[in-house]
């Protein structure tokens, strides 16, 4: 069996933030990523981001996932990265199993981070596993790394910032948006993407749901339906859009399935997206040595799951014993960063979902 | 193992007449020229290009059925496109169950659609 | 309104216009209606003409006295919620960010919309740069008739 200092399971910007900062503190650190290649969901991200400069901001998400990437250069000597590879076992005596191919491989590291991300929801309707009924990463991953168009027209379900994203950037893969639905009264995103679309014609209709999707083998049309204020369909108000493209984008939910497996606690915690495991204020789990940083642990955004990465790091290194030279100087700037992203309104289900998390003040 | 370079970002391609869904311009991201790369769908020959996965490659041709239900024999397409939930699952090279949204597309592969659970080896 | 359609609504949008005295010179439109975590505008303006009260999570505020109109915040807003906008005789010129296909040239015209995405009048581009700093977020320069000043918000080509 390999042994290893640090293993670290996927390789988004929060497992390649927490890459960085204990390769700087001297650790021997490999990454796993079951993708074909590093940067988790920042690679198919064509927008602009929010947050502020040390986050980022302004820089389109691929290309942060690039500059991720290049900062990791330098240490190459000290890094191993595993792509194509998933971690299918985390087991109680620090044993990780991944599976690259048919290959299964079985390391053994002093601290784990745990970087696996988030998963889309499915929906439940008529017809929700008709091909052409894809979640809105899917279209984005076909569209903007395949540079694949899945279809002509799209019915997006959905409001939050991914359903709005994602429409934009159908409609600048040449994809005809027909109409966003959504189900709750009030659009779920930021309004300066929601406008961004509104602007170019595309209705969003909220209080409204998918009903049904129609076709053989594949879709051919989909019916939506308005809900009163008990959520309840109104008869009569149905209505048949004909297109190939139903873009199903109603919230993620942490990818939990290795925690459990090594039987870390665990709480449901719905503000955080469904099961987190338990963590303290630097996330470490239930398990000594084991860290969890960026959506697994509460879905939010790229710019959290940066700095939650770089902690996760900073703390994996100093229980490991190779305190960063500037340990507390970036513990302070970590802390304070993630405090002031969670801050406005937007923040809030973060602080109360941490705040249910840990049973104690909010600030991280 | 240690891809490190192998960890380029752009995947992007420009499309030739073959492929029907490709994207040929776009404001934001530059497509490359890249190698096409034979394979066998149902027995026909088909192609995809460098950097696809199985599915990409496929949902470029228009094909959107990749598998059949095992109970109620109902179409299935793919759904995460990140190797999450299942719903791509395909014979490759024989080996049931792939994921083919996660898996990297190699000339020569033979890639059926799967009927049923697929046997277990 | 703006919850429920993704439309501001008319007093909504004036009240981020400065009083048309200062728009014999051009100044910006910061259409940030919310407080989100985000800050590009500010740190960006060369010239210290937009404020966020916290620095990071309350909406951006304009000094129209400092402003130029330089632009520069129009491709630096990643929510593509910031215009330009000057009166030139009876035309409103408005600078805007664009990010689809076809870029526009200068000398047609195009179709003005309004923030529903209706056609509302015609839009002569003046200009449109793309330079490596905007990173593919290209500004255009057009030109609509004044009366379109807070209705007008983006334009598309004419078929
Ligand atoms: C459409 C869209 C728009 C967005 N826009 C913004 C925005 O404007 N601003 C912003 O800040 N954020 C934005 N985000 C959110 C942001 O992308 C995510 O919050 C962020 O990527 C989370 O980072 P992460 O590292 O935790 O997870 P991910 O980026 O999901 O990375 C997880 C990685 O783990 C790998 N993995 C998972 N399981 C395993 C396993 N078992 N074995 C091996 N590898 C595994 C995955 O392949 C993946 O590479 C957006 C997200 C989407 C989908
Ligand atoms: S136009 Fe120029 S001066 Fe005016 S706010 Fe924007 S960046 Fe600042
Ligand atoms: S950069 Fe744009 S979205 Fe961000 S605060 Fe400024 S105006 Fe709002
Ligand atoms: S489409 Fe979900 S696992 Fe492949």
């Amino acid at each position: 069996m390999k042994e290893i200092d640090l293993m670290i399971i996927g390789g988004g910007p929060a497992g390649l933030s927490a890459a960085k900062v204990a390769l700087e503190a001297g650790l021997k650190v490999m990454i796993v990523d079951r993708n074909m290649s590093l940067g988790g969901q920042l690679i198919k991200q064509t927008h602009k981001f929010f947050g502020s400069e040390k986050q980022y901001a302004k820089t389109r998400g691929f290309d942060i996932a690039k500059r991720l990437i290049d900062k990791l250069a330098v240490h190459k000597d000290n890094l191993e990265i595993c792509l194509e590879t998933t971690a299918v076992g985390l087991y109680k005596d620090y044993v990780v199993t991944t599976l690259q191919g048919e290959t299964y491989t079985k390391y053994r590291s002093k601290s784990i981070i745990i970087a696996t991300g988030a998963s889309e929801k499915v929906l439940a309707f008529e017809n929700n596993d008709l091909p052409g009924v894809y979640g809105a990463g899917a279209v984005q991953t076909l569209m903007n790394l395949y540079g694949v168009i899945p279809g002509k027209k799209a019915l997006m379900v959905g409001s939050g910032n991914i359903g709005l994203i994602v429409s934009y950037q159908m409609m600048q893969a040449g994809i005809e948006v027909l109409a966003i639905v959504e189900a709750a009264p009030k659009i779920g995103g930021y309004k300066v993407h929601a406008a961004k679309i509104r602007r170019l014609g595309v209705p969003i209709h909220t209080s409204t749901t998918v009903k049904r999707a129609v076709g053989k083998d594949q879709v051919e049309a989909v019916v939506t339906v308005e809900l009163d204020e008990k959520w309840k369909e109104i008869p009569g108000t149905e209505k048949t859009y004909e297109t190939d493209i139903v873009c199903i984008s109603v919230g993620l939910s942490p990818l939990h399935q290795l925690l459990s497996m090594a039987e870390i606690e665990m709480r449901y915690i719905p503000e955080l997206g469904g099961l987190v495991p338990i963590v303290d204020e630097f996330n470490e789990t239930s398990m000594e040595k084991v860290f969890v940083c960026g959506d697994v642990i509460g879905v939010e955004e790229a710019s959290s799951a940066m700095v939650e990465g770089s902690l996760a790091g900073l703390i994996a290194a100093k229980r490991l014993g190779k305190e960063h030279p500037e340990h507390e100087a970036r513990l302070d700037d970590y802390l304070k960063q993630l405090s002031d992203l969670r801050n406005g309104p937007f923040g809030i289900k973060t602080r109360v979902g941490l705040k249910k998390l840990r049973g104690v003040g909010d600030a991280r | 193992m240690g891809l490190f370079y192998e960890s380029v970002l752009c995947y992007h391609v420009r499309s030739e007449s073959g492929g029907i869904m490709r994207i040929e311009k776009h404001p934001i991201l530059e497509f490359k020229q890249r190698e096409k790369i034979y394979f066998t769908f149902d027995g026909k020959e088909v192609f995809g290009y460098a950097g696809d996965t199985i599915a990409s490659a496929l949902d470029a041709l228009g094909v959107k059925v990749v598998s059949r239900s095992p109970i109620h024999d109902r179409a299935r397409g793919f759904y995460c496109a990140i190797g999450n939930c299942g719903s791509c699952h395909m014979v490759v090279n024989g080996v049931p169950n792939v994921k083919t949204c996660i898996t990297r597309l190699e000339p020569g592969m033979n890639v059926n659609t799967q009927k049923g659970k697929g046997q277990i080896r | 309104m703006l919850d429920k359609t993704g439309v501001p609504t008319d007093s909504l949008v004036r009240s981020r216009f400065p009083d048309t005295s200062f728009l014999v010179k051009p100044k910006a439109i910061l259409e940030c209606y919310e407080d989100i975590s985000c800050n590009p505008c500010a740190t960006n303006c060369p010239f210290k003409a937009i404020t966020i009260a916290d620095g990071l999570n309350s909406q951006p505020v304009l000094n129209p006295e400092l402003c130029t109109g330089c632009g520069i915040c129009i491709y630096s807003c990643p929510g593509l919620a910031i215009s330009v906008v000057q009166i030139v005789e009876d035309k409103a010129r408005f600078k805007i960010p664009y990010e689809f296909l076809p870029i526009p040239n200068s000398g047609e015209v195009w179709s003005g919309l309004n923030r529903t995405g209706e056609r509302i009048c015609d839009a002569s581009i003046i200009n449109v740069t793309d330079s490596k700093r905007q990173d593919k977020t290209v500004v255009v320069t057009v030109d609509v008739d004044k009366k379109y000043l807070y209705e007008f918000i983006t334009i598309k080509v004419q078929k």
